[in-house]
């Protein structure tokens, strides 16, 4: 059973492995271009274990910032997560020992993939959550100390590979629709990032949109609540 | 810090508040609602409907260093992802999916746009 779990669980990370090996490649170089060796790659990778965290961190340890605007930007720049682990209180209800691990490694891409798995009986859970996680965060790593030792000389243009993440998202946003009964959360949910975007720029829009779409599935709740999703709950 | 001079101690520094909160941000949910205690029944509706209107939203997030404004007008970006939409309908296979997109997209940012 273990090994069919982390068979799946590996099947299922392949998209990540580009992503990360590309995305994380990319930070290694900038951050190696600030002079930091691959020493702070490892440690960055490790302990923070996110990807726009981590590029905005360069700019942070490379201009010297304060520890107030280096908290307060981090948490504007990942408080998306927020929603992650409020949307995972049910999956994630007794996992043991391994529960506080899968909580920290709750990133974008790990959390797209368990909220869209579907696992059946010959798959341990608790052990494919856990592989999933250590998969990625070990990819993590390796792409960012990778980037921060070949410090930006590749023999190849990779040039785009990070659309892979872009990718595994809208596989998943099909997936979503082809299995939902309504529509309404994930039209609400991309039409009012975009409306954010616009109205905000690129830099802020993730807070109101994170607050005017819990605003509208509240507003919309007796509608949704009749959807079979929330119905299997009661 | 100028010429690779880094400051080691505060870098630190910087980065353990990096990391703090980051935890602290995905922890907090469960923090909130700990697994023993019955929650609210709206909380477990939110907790059912956000991953459909999450995911929308990380698609856009996607987007937000692009501009349909200024060349190449995000056209790469959209057939690309048109090609990873009409695949996965077609097959529903995931990987198959990513990584046909993936080609043509770089195939398209470094040959054609």
């Amino acid at each position: 059973m273990t090994k069919r779990t982390f068979q799946r669980a590996f099947r299922d990370s392949l998209p990540i492995l580009a992503g990360y090996l590309a995305l994380g490649f990319g930070f290694g170089v900038l951050l190696e271009s600030k002079g930091y060796s691959f020493w702070w790659a490892i440690l960055m990778s490790i302990t923070m274990f996110a990807g726009s965290g981590q590029y905005a961190g360069v700019d942070f340890l490379a201009n010297g910032a304060t520890v107030l605007t280096t908290a307060v930007m981090t948490l504007i720049i990942n408080a998306r997560h927020f929603f992650y682990g409020f949307s995972l209180l049910e999956k994630y209800r007794g996992m043991g020992g391994v529960k506080p691990y899968l909580i920290f490694g709750l990133t974008d891409e790990t959390y797209s993939v368990v909220c869209s798995a579907q696992l059946d009986d010959t798959i341990s859970r608790k052990k494919y959550y856990f592989f999933l996680t250590a998969l990625d965060h070990l990819y993590w790593i390796t792409g960012c100390t990778l980037g921060a030792v070949v410090g930006g000389v590749l023999p190849f243009s990779n040039e785009g590979i990070d659309f892979a993440m872009t990718a595994l998202f809208i596989v998943i946003m099909v997936e979503q629709w082809l299995s939902a009964k309504d529509h309404l959360p994930a039209i609400l949910g991309a039409a009012t990032t975009v409306v954010c975007l616009c109205v905000f720029g690129a830099d802020l829009f993730i807070i109101p949109s994170m607050v005017l779409i819990a605003f509208e599935l509240m507003l919309f709740r007796k509608r949704l609540d009749k959807t079979e999703e929330v119905k299997r709950l009661d | 810090m100028i010429n690779g001079e880094i400051n080691t101690p505060y870098s630190l520094l910087l980065i353990a508040v990096m990391a703090a909160v980051t935890a602290f941000v995905r922890f907090s949910p469960f923090l909130i609602f700990p697994e023993g205690r019955k929650r609210p029944r709206v909380i477990t509706y939110l907790g059912t409907v956000l991953p459909y209107a999450v995911i929308g939203m990380l698609v856009v997030y996607c987007f937000k260093g692009k501009s349909v404004l200024v060349y190449p007008y995000c056209i790469p970006e959209l057939l690309a992802a048109a090609l990873v939409v009409g695949l996965h309908v077609w097959k529903r296979n995931t990987l198959i999916s990513v990584f046909s997109g993936v080609a043509f997209y770089m195939l398209l940012v470094q040959l054609v746009f």
